[in-house]
């Protein structure tokens, strides 16, 4: 779950990281004072924001609220800004940047830092990133801050403030649960100080259950996808036109895969997860209908979930909204000759393997 | 011979006491596994379909001599129970419990491999040796005993390509199923590395997905250190960019995890790459 600038920069705070004084609004109007010199920032869940327009500088109170409603209701990459951040402008004499990350092949945390800061961090050069995982048993130690400082090579002064800011942003990752943590740029201003200029934190959503603050904050997710994750189904908008539920991630996307073989391209990927309940079933197929899908594949290899079961919840949604799109169905496993009987009673394409199913949804597709 | 689990294995199930844990266990020792105890605490002193429940694993392990764990606790527990099995000498332990936090599974892990504990998860479907025992949640009603070794990310995937490997009789020697979780405690490598010592397992198939770079790791350790003929599918070609496709860690990030570029550093290791799932075993037949 990713939080926004403004949200992000209250749990640096929050763990003693240095920000710039600012607030956030959603109208112009809301501006009634200002910190000094000030930048507006879009608050959207997406990169690019400078490159866009979506960050603006303002002297007075009426310039940042002319900017301000310039920037508000913005489009930036598909999403739309609904608030900005305004923010005391930074002195900058260097842009650093810091983050924390997991490390899926150490199986750790890892520390990242770069002298090059203030640019899209992939477009640095692998000898000025540092890449520090940590050893889980070891957790933090001091010298982890001081190693990372020294790599920033940055003067005393601002090498102690880099050491402790790394071992906040630790703490923050493991206290918040947050599986990123960015400070992009780390700005060392005129004054010395050092500063977090932005700041990118997602957090696990898996943790959720421990982290209810962030429980209800709202994401990049477009309303059928928000639906589908209140019902705890994996839904993703994709371009094509076929509708493709499945039960298992893997099983999902080798069915995707295998539609794109046969020349179709799915719109939709709905993964059910293990459950062999036929009122999620239903959910799941009156869900893809709203995606207005062309063709619908449903692909079930039922482990321990029997096909009648799969079979009923489709034949329920089916009395429920009509299904006017081509609908085909593949399911496997125990009771799949009843299965395939009911649906086809019901006026659907059954098929028995994989690849027989996605050339079937893939000729209807582009008929 | 097979890998990490046979019929000598103690299993004690971890939250038998559920509709999930209950189920299983009555699976897991029809189909041969040595299910010896289960606990829930709280409820120690009742049985379920016949296994005795104990209130920690300590006790399944002394008055049992359980030495494998199978764990259905949901995820806010899952970490306490892990760290639990660990503490009270499990040797294997086998999460089945999905959506634990990264954080959680990195202690988990950890702390397992130092003190040498084999971990198969989370967030995976288990393993099954045929003929012999299984630990965790696959049908086993799909397996065939034989010389294949299957290594897979994914649950119900593996479970399409081992049918598809029973139904044209290529029989299975161990199937696992390490997970589709970023961090998982047993690597694609943990496994290659058993199927090449076993003398049971004769060929072997890697299924994997999008995100990270776990099979480009296997890739390079296939080249180096494997003999015996690997064919793999590769789950997510036509998978977008940035879009996290059902699993946690199937998502292509950075510029890394992308289909292209496991298939790629599969085939320069000499290992044959199905396009769709149900073509492994033609692959497989011809090595």
């Amino acid at each position: 779950m990713k939080l926004f600038e403004y949200m992000a920069k209250a749990v640096l705070r929050k763990h003693g990281i240095p920000v710039p004084d600012g607030f956030v609004v959603s109208s112009a109007d809301q501006i009634r004072k200002i910190p000094g010199p000030v930048m507006v920032k879009a608050q959207v869940l997406i990169g690019g924001r400078g490159k866009a327009g979506g960050i603006k500088p303002a002297e007075t109170v009426d310039e940042a609220r002319r900017v301000a409603a310039s920037i508000l209701g913005m489009k930036i990459r598909g999403f739309t800004t609904k608030e900005v951040l305004v923010e005391q402008r930074l002195d900058v004499a260097r842009e650093l940047y810091l983050g924390i990350t997991i490390d899926r092949s150490n199986r750790s945390l890892l520390i990242m830092a770069s002298p090059d800061g203030g640019i899209d961090i992939e477009s640095v050069p692998e000898d000025r990133m540092l890449m520090l995982p940590l050893d889980p048993l070891m957790g933090y130690q001091p010298f982890v801050g001081r190693r990372v400082a020294a790599f920033l090579g940055q003067p005393p002064e601002q090498s102690s403030q880099i050491a402790s800011i790394c071992h906040r942003l630790h703490e923050l990752a493991v206290y918040e649960d947050a599986e990123l943590a960015e400070i992009n740029p780390l700005v060392v201003t005129k004054d010395g100080k050092v500063v977090a200029g932005d700041a990118k934190v997602t957090i696990d959503s898996d943790a959720l259950f421990r982290h209810k603050e962030y429980e209800n904050l709202p994401e990049d997710l477009t309303p059928l996808e928000q639906k589908a994750k209140q019902l705890d189904i994996a839904f993703v908008q994709l371009e094509g036109n076929i509708g493709v539920i499945a039960n298992g991630a893997g099983l999902t996307m080798a069915t995707l895969d295998s539609i794109n073989m046969f020349g179709g391209k799915a719109g939709v990927f709905l993964d059910l997860g293990g459950t062999d309940d036929p009122e999620k079933v239903k959910k799941a197929v009156l869900l893809m209908a709203e995606a207005n899908p062309k063709v619908i594949l449903l692909n079930i290899f039922g482990g321990i979930t029997k096909c009648d079961t799969v079979a009923k919840g489709v034949i329920e949604a089916n009395l429920e909204k009509q299904i006017a799109v081509p609908f085909v169905a593949r399911i496997k496993g125990v009771n799949e000759e009843i299965a395939r009987d009911m649906l086809r009673d019901e006026g659907m394409i059954p098929a028995s393997g994989l690849s027989e199913a996605a050339e079937l949804a893939s000729k209807e597709s582009l008929r | 011979m097979a890998v990490i689990v046979d019929e000598k294995n103690r299993v004690v199930v971890q939250g038998i006491t559920g509709y999930q844990g209950s189920y299983h266990s009555v699976a897991m020792r029809e189909f041969g596994t040595n299910v010896v105890a289960g606990t829930r605490p709280g409820k120690g002193g009742i049985e379920v379909n016949g296994i005795p429940v104990y209130d920690s694993v300590r006790e399944a392990v002394e008055l049992k001599k359980a030495d494998t764990s199978c764990i259905f606790v949901p995820a806010p527990g899952c970490k306490d129970a892990a760290l639990e099995a660990i503490d009270a000498g499990i040797s294997t332990i086998v999460i089945v419990s999905e959506h634990v936090p990264v954080l959680d599974a990195i202690q988990i892990v950890s702390l397992g491999s130092s003190k040498g504990v084999t971990i198969i998860g989370p967030n995976c479907p288990g393993l099954a040796s045929p003929g012999k025992a299984k630990v965790g949640i696959l049908p086993s009603k799909i397996f065939l005993k034989g010389s294949v070794g299957v290594v897979s990310k994914s649950g119900t995937l593996t479970y399409e390509i081992v049918n598809a490997l029973t139904e044209r009789r290529l029989g299975q020697s161990t199937c696992v199923g390490i997970g589709g979780d970023r961090v998982t405690g047993t690597s694609f490598i943990d496994i290659l590395k058993l199927f090449e010592k076993d003398r049971v397992t004769k060929r072997i198939v890697l299924v994997g997905e999008i995100g990270g770079t776990a099979e480009e790791e296997a890739a390079k350790y296939i080249r180096k250190n494997i003999t015996k003929p690997v064919v793999a599918y590769i789950a997510g070609r036509t998978a977008p960019p940035g879009k996290r496709m059902g699993h946690a860690g199937a998502i292509i990030a950075r510029g890394l995890g992308t289909a292209e570029s496991k298939i790629k550093a599969l085939e320069a290791a000499n290992v044959k790459v199905a396009r769709i799932p149900t073509d492994v075993p033609d692959l497989l037949d011809r090595e």
